[in-house]
């Protein structure tokens, strides 16, 4: 869940079958005053976005994600209180129907023992969620290309010595050290939990890319762009990289998944955020105390909200392997 | 195709001319080159004391079959020889100065730039996520100091000297859009972006059927006319060579058998390989006849047989070819390296 190669194995066992696509996929045909057919040529990007958007559950993931990501930039606007303002006097209040603007619109998921409102957790838990998610998967994926790449484009005792540092990185027991790592160093700051997933995770992404960089090294555009005088540096950043970049986003995408998993654990062991910041996996861990006496709103609004990014996430990262996989062109 | 229709070659920015010659008048001088491959089971030598010269604007072939060392020979000469190849020997003097001796910085400077290489697979050697124009214009880029419109402006000229048509069209282009040879001939514009010395074609038509084969090699033969540049032509096919290149090496088993111009060799070989190679070649008119062989297999690379590689295969063999024969220079100015001159 949290190892970003655990992640692309799975993309890479199973095929979805590619959108069988038109003609129109590859040009649009004008006729022209002289009865000439010319045929338009798209850029890569815009056929990317086309077999994109055949994909109709990335497409639906896509959309969820622009509208959590939203719900997170305007918490303030949606939730009527804050964690720093709330009303203690409604503890403990059930979710019920109604709507934006409404004089109770705070308690649509109800509240929790200290009278906060669910709206808030969700609302505002989004924004470190989102924020911890994207960050550490950006990290990860920038070293995991540096560590990766250079070891796979150089091979020799390079990659040997790169190498076995990886495989010394992947037998640490992950949670424990986590744990271990956010209690003693992150003490509630997001920015250091960052960094902690970040350290914690290159050596399997780093694999990944080193073995793109072994199969590209090989290729004979590699040996053509030595031959005419390109640096190493830049073969390994202008020539292999781009050819590369289809499973590196990919599993930069499902690592996002991973990373916002792993912080709602921590969060939820108690190591993770800190109030007065909110997270979801905080708001979960409250709930526990409380969840035999049948307040199951505490939990639940939370933990969907979880389930529905991280499935927004798997399905966005589906469509984007088929869209860029640049072999299913036509 | 109307060659004539073509604009002269880097008519719009010629840069200074260099001098391209050491003091002896040769270019380039390969001398007693050893490649070697550590491999599992032992060193295996590639390339085993392989000496000749190449002087400005000539045109020579290298010929031999598979595993004779031939492009290996081409590979060292870019110095893109990859562990678990390294050179182990001899010199390669370009322009008076030895190759051999150039740190990968300097070697970067002459790769592209004085020497230029076209290889075998035009499928593969473009980047697919480039336009074949970007790939033409960062070769010019990386050598030499253009903004990034002069360079595209020079790769349409480069793709209308090379027969591309519609160039200002194509240089847009993702290698997929373009057929096998129309890439070859990208590859070979990107070869001569910067005007080389020597341009080293590695079997550049293997790739490609009869007729575009036939296209692709009058084109090199056009262009040498109009550049002046000197070209290495490695291939196994004598017929290519014969057509393309005024000297012929053939190599065998990582050793030269014999180096002389196209007409002694096609006309009279000398040394037993080369006759062998020759009678190999199926000839018009040849009907419901076996094809010469040479009997024999060439030898493994691990276990090269001491002296003259082809001795084993070679129907004059004799006691003495146990040690490889020395360069023998005939009258006619030919080089053999056998015991029967």
């Amino acid at each position: 869940m949290i190892d970003p190669q655990h992640n692309q194995q799975a993309v890479l066992s199973e095929e979805l079958p590619t959108p069988i696509a038109g003609p129109s996929a590859v040009a649009n045909r004008f006729l022209t005053s002289d009865n000439e057919v010319t045929l338009v040529q798209l850029g890569q990007g815009q056929l990317i976005f086309r077999r994109f958007r055949k994909h109709r559950l990335a497409m639906a993931g896509a959309v969820t994600l622009l509208l959590l990501t939203l719900m997170g930039i305007f918490a303030p606007l949606i939730s009527p209180e804050d964690s720093l303002n709330w009303n203690y006097l409604a503890s403990n209040v059930p979710p019920r129907l109604t709507y934006p603007g409404a004089s109770d619109w705070r308690y649509i998921m109800g509240s929790d023992a200290n009278g906060h409102s669910l709206l808030m957790w969700v609302t505002y838990g989004a924004r470190v969620s989102l924020a911890v998610g994207l960050i550490s998967a950006a990290l990860t994926m920038i070293i995991a290309i540096i560590v990766g790449g250079t070891a796979g484009y150089f091979g020799g005792w390079i990659d040997a010595v790169v190498m076995r540092i990886t495989d010394v990185f992947l037998t640490l027991p992950f949670l424990p050290l986590l744990i271990l790592l956010s209690f003693y160093i992150s003490k509630g700051s997001m920015w250091l939990i960052v960094l902690i997933f970040g350290v914690l995770s290159w050596p399997g992404a780093a694999r990944l890319v080193r073995g793109y960089y072994l199969t590209f090294r090989q290729q004979e555009f590699t040996e053509a762009a030595r031959a005419v005088g390109v640096s190493d540096t830049r073969i390994i950043f202008r020539h292999i990289l781009p050819n590369a970049m289809s499973p590196v986003i990919v599993a930069t995408t499902l690592a996002v998944a991973g990373f916002i998993g792993a912080e709602a654990a921590i969060d939820f062991l108690g190591v993770g955020i800190k109030p007065p910041t909110v997270s979801w996996g905080l708001s979960l861990a409250n709930s526990q105390t409380y969840f035999g006496e049948g307040n199951w709103w505490w939990a639940l609004f939370p933990g969907l909200f979880l389930l529905i990014t991280t499935l927004s996430i798997n399905f966005l990262g589906d469509g984007l392997r088929d869209a860029l996989d640049v072999r299913s062109r036509r | 195709m109307e060659t004539g229709a073509r604009p002269a070659f880097g008519s719009a920015s010629n840069p200074a001319p260099r001098d391209a010659t050491s003091s002896n008048g040769k270019m380039l001088e390969v001398q007693d080159l050893r490649v070697h491959f550590r491999t599992m089971d032992g060193t295996v030598k590639a390339v085993d004391g392989v000496s000749f010269d190449i002087a400005p604007g000539s045109s020579i072939g290298i010929v031999g079959e598979s595993g004779s060392g031939k492009s290996v020979t081409s590979l060292s000469i870019m110095r893109l020889i990859d562990p678990p190849g390294w050179i182990a020997g001899g010199r390669i003097l370009f322009r008076g100065k030895d190759l051999t001796k150039y740190s990968e910085r300097e070697m970067q400077h002459i790769r592209g730039d004085d020497i230029s290489m076209v290889f075998q697979e035009p499928m593969s050697a473009l980047n697919p996520v480039y336009t074949v124009g970007d790939q033409v214009a960062e070769v010019i880029r990386v050598h030499r100091d253009v903004t990034r419109r002069e360079a595209m402006n020079r790769t349409v000229e480069l793709f209308k000297t090379v027969g591309i048509p519609v160039p200002e069209r194509r240089v847009r282009d993702y290698p997929h859009n373009l057929s096998g040879g129309m890439r070859q001939r990208v590859m070979i514009a990107m070869a001569l972006a910067n005007e080389p010395d020597l341009l080293i074609l590695d079997e550049p038509t293997t790739a490609l059927d009869v007729t575009i084969q036939a296209q692709i090699l009058e084109l090199v033969k056009d262009l040498r006319r109009d550049v002046n540049t000197a070209v290495l032509l490695i291939t196994h096919d004598l017929g290519v060579v014969a057509e393309m290149s005024e000297d012929v090496v053939v190599m065998y088993g990582g050793k030269v058998m014999e180096q002389a111009t196209v007409e002694q060799i096609i006309k009279d070989p000398k040394h037993p390989y080369t006759k062998g190679l020759l009678a190999s070649m199926p000839s018009l008119g040849m009907r419901n006849q076996r094809l010469n062989v040479i009997a024999g297999a060439v030898p493994n690379p691990l276990n090269m047989p001491t002296g003259c590689p082809f001795a084993p295969r070679c129907p004059y063999a004799m006691d003495v070819c146990a040690t490889m024969p020395e360069l023998k220079t005939l009258d006619d100015g030919r080089k053999v390296f056998c015991w029967l001159y």
